[in-house]
């Protein structure tokens, strides 16, 4: 059930196993962001991430902080649109569904009728049963003040008085700015897991792709290996940034598992104690929404629907399909635009696939060279 | 039908992230070829009696592993644990596979380089009656090695090609792996050519120009199967500037072997009774000088391959250009269940 996997080739086949957990995933839901980047800050806070860049501002809108990287597991991008380039991605979009793709899970009609909307009234729903769930037991959090990421500290106290609320984003037809949070995809068929020699990166009972920083020696395979971009080489606590200096450094800092690869673990730590990963829980609008893989896709499903209804046709869903050259995404995106306009590659295949093919090749032109090999001493016999 | 030609990025950042990779790596992909290339001259010189091209190359492939190897460690994050690259056999990973092809070729290369300075210090290693027992396994270790030569030679370019890294992996699936192995060819020639007696490297000069023209033709095959985005940092800036360098080298390298080829058959019966130092001066030089032009455009075809991948995370275009169009590709062949992007 957990796996939507599409049955591929045997060495692309993501270390897959049956597992006793559902697969978990995020669905963030962009239209929903208002770019208040506390996804950002309680990712670094939980995961003690140095800090990235030396607080310069890049020239782009309100992202400062670049990309994601070994140190920024969420990065909220800022895009600021005039009226074309609306009415461009509306028409992008009209396109995407004119192309009737097949609705890959087909949306089950109680869970519709149970969230008529998916997006902001689903959300609430979740944040209340997030607050169930955990309410009970709040483990001893260290005595440092109020621990705004302890489990439940930021549900709302009354969620239905948020559901009532119209959530719709107003219409703005000449300028419009949009806010995303990236995050590690957690891929169906994961790149950096695919490459990784020393084992260092595995998939966990949750299906949620996360690295040993004990095990890993830095070999750097993995970056090269992930079509997003998601993961790095924390070498010195500081990323690349388009407005790189000389005269840049990082402060004093401690920085754990220096010269390793780091990626957001989707908060392995907190799921193995039946937590939200952080910036899902502490997301104010729940545009980040956490959950069993299935029902986020479920939610993404319905909420495009939803927008497309209201006459927003520039939604459209990133990583919701297992036929993907990543074999569909752990964390589902809504966007507005294209995907290259955020930063995402349009169309991302995992390098694994190809590698049969390669092999395939590196067997011939190893074959071709012992004949070369031959000939040449054939061809000067004395 | 192409529609959205348009190019449009997030503030022109770039989307993949190049593996932090630097010249330690293009090293090695120099190195690991030479090394099995020289391995394949090694062993082909053990059964035709050619004993200075057999300590010529076997001793170039152990010091080819060795600094190859110790290049790799250096290059990790943590390079103490480069051990943790044995936990695993992951057939997955080409960096994996290689680590054993590398060990495995290690062995034996090992072995034959002790037999080799064993014979060359007139049996003074300190072996007592273990010298016998090494010496038995040289044909054994000869044949083993050279049985990892040639994978050692033609994986990286599977390890290259296996990533999202946009030049590398339309190199990878364009046969990335033959132009690696000519120029391995290319490498262990050139080298052979420089370190052994002229009428001994007949072979290797044969190797390199067969190498030589392999590499030209598969890297034109190569460039013409992949998308104009993915060819241009092959040609353009600084890793550009070092393929034109390869490829000039190769061509002067290919001219000077020929020469040498012709030279050494003309005056074969006078070399080999050492008449006319003055030829044999001759010959020798240039096959010197145009062993270490082929060695030299093998280096610049490794650094140049390297550095222009990690020259294409830089700029969007040469990411969501070639995967735009394929996308549209398939949209106007009728698939249109395999996009990320879903209107539903």
């Amino acid at each position: 059930m957990s796996t939507t996997t599409v049955e591929d080739d045997a060495v692309a086949d993501g270390h897959w196993h049956g597992s006793a957990h559902e697969r978990k995933g995020f669905f963030t839901d962009t239209s929903i962001c208002i770019g208040c980047k506390a996804c950002e800050v309680a990712c670094k806070e939980w995961n003690n991430n140095p800090q990235d860049g030396t607080f310069e501002l890049l020239g782009s809108s309100y992202d400062n902080t670049g990309s994601l990287g070994a140190n920024t597991w969420r990065h909220v991008a800022f895009i600021e649109q005039d009226s074309d380039r609306i009415e461009a991605a509306r028409e992008s979009g009209r396109k995407l569904v004119n192309l009737g793709m097949p609705t890959i899970r087909p949306r089950s009609n109680e869970s519709a009728g149970a969230k008529p909307l998916g997006g902001a009234l689903g959300a609430a729903e979740s944040g209340s049963n997030g607050a169930g769930a955990s309410g009970g037991g709040l483990p001893s959090t260290p005595p440092m003040g109020i621990d705004l990421l302890a489990p439940g500290a930021l549900n709302p106290s009354d969620p239905e008085d948020i559901a009532k609320l119209d959530t719709t984003p107003p219409d703005t037809a000449d300028f419009r700015w949009l806010m995303s949070s990236d995050v590690c995809k957690h891929c169906t068929h994961a790149g950096c897991l695919d490459v990784c020699p020393t084992g260092a990166l595995f998939r966990t009972e949750f299906d949620t792709v996360v690295v040993q920083n004990d095990v890993c020696n830095g070999c750097g395979t993995c970056v090269a290996g992930c079509p997003f971009g998601v993961i790095e080489r924390r070498d010195d606590g500081t990323i690349n940034t388009p407005t790189d200096r000389d005269d840049r450094k990082a402060a004093d800092m401690d920085v754990p598992n220096k010269n390793t690869a780091n990626k957001c673990t989707l908060c392995y730590d907190r799921l193995v104690e039946g937590d939200t990963p952080a910036c899902a829980q502490t997301c104010p609008t729940e545009s980040i929404k956490f959950g069993d893989h299935d029902d986020m896709v479920d939610k993404a499903h319905t909420r495009v629907a939803d927008l497309h209804a209201k006459g927003m046709t520039e939604a459209r869903l990133y990583g919701a399909n297992p036929n993907d050259g990543v074999g569909g995404t752990g964390s589902v995106f809504l966007i507005l635009d294209e995907p290259e306009v955020y930063g995402l590659p349009p169309d991302p295949r995992v390098p694994t696939k190809d590698l049969p093919q390669m092999y395939a090749k590196a067997g011939m032109a190893a074959l071709g060279m012992v004949a070369a090999a031959g000939l040449a001493f054939l061809g000067s016999r004395r | 039908m192409v529609e959205d030609v348009e190019f449009s990025s997030y503030y022109g950042r770039a989307i993949v992230k190049a593996p932090p990779w630097g010249d330690e790596i293009a090293l090695y992909l120099f190195l690991g070829g030479l090394a099995g290339g020289s391995s394949l001259l090694g062993l082909g010189a053990q059964f035709s009696d050619r004993p200075g091209l057999r300590i010529a190359t076997r001793l170039t492939a152990i010091t080819a592993t060795g600094v190859g190897g110790a290049a790799l460690v250096a290059d990790l994050g943590r390079p103490e644990r480069f051990l943790n690259m044995m936990r695993v056999f992951k057939v997955s990973s080409p960096m994996s596979l290689g680590t054993w092809i590398l060990s495995g070729f290690g062995v034996g290369s090992g072995v034959l380089a002790a037999i080799e300075v064993d014979r060359l210090t007139g049996l003074r290693l300190p072996l007592g009656p273990l010298r016998r027992v090494l010496h038995a396994f040289e044909t054994p270790a000869a044949l083993e090695s050279a049985l990892f030569a040639t994978p050692l030679a033609a994986y990286t370019g599977a390890l290259l090609g296996d990533t999202a890294v946009p030049t590398w992996n339309a190199a990878g699936r364009n046969g990335l792996s033959y132009v690696f192995v000519s120029s391995a060819a290319v490498a262990a020639g050139g080298t052979a050519m420089a370190l052994a007696p002229v009428r001994e490297t007949g072979p290797a000069r044969l190797l390199a120009l067969v190498g030589a023209a392999g590499e030209a033709i598969t890297m034109d095959r190569m460039k013409k199967g992949m998308h104009p985005a993915e060819v241009d940092p092959l040609e353009e800036g600084e890793p550009g500037h070092k393929l034109h360098r390869a490829e000039k080298l190769l061509i002067a390298g290919a001219i000077g072997t020929a020469a040498a080829e012709v030279g050494a058959r003309v005056f074969a019966k006078k070399l080999g009774k050492g008449a006319g130092w003055k030829t044999r001066a001759a010959l020798r030089t240039v096959s010197a000088v145009s062993g270490a032009a082929l060695a030299a455009a093998s280096a610049y075809t490794r650094f140049g391959v390297l550095e222009a991948g990690i020259e294409s995370t830089k700029d969007p275009r040469h990411v969501v250009e070639p995967q735009r169009a394929r996308l549209e590709e398939r949209r106007a062949r009728g698939i249109t269940g395999d996009s990320i992007t879903t209107g539903v």
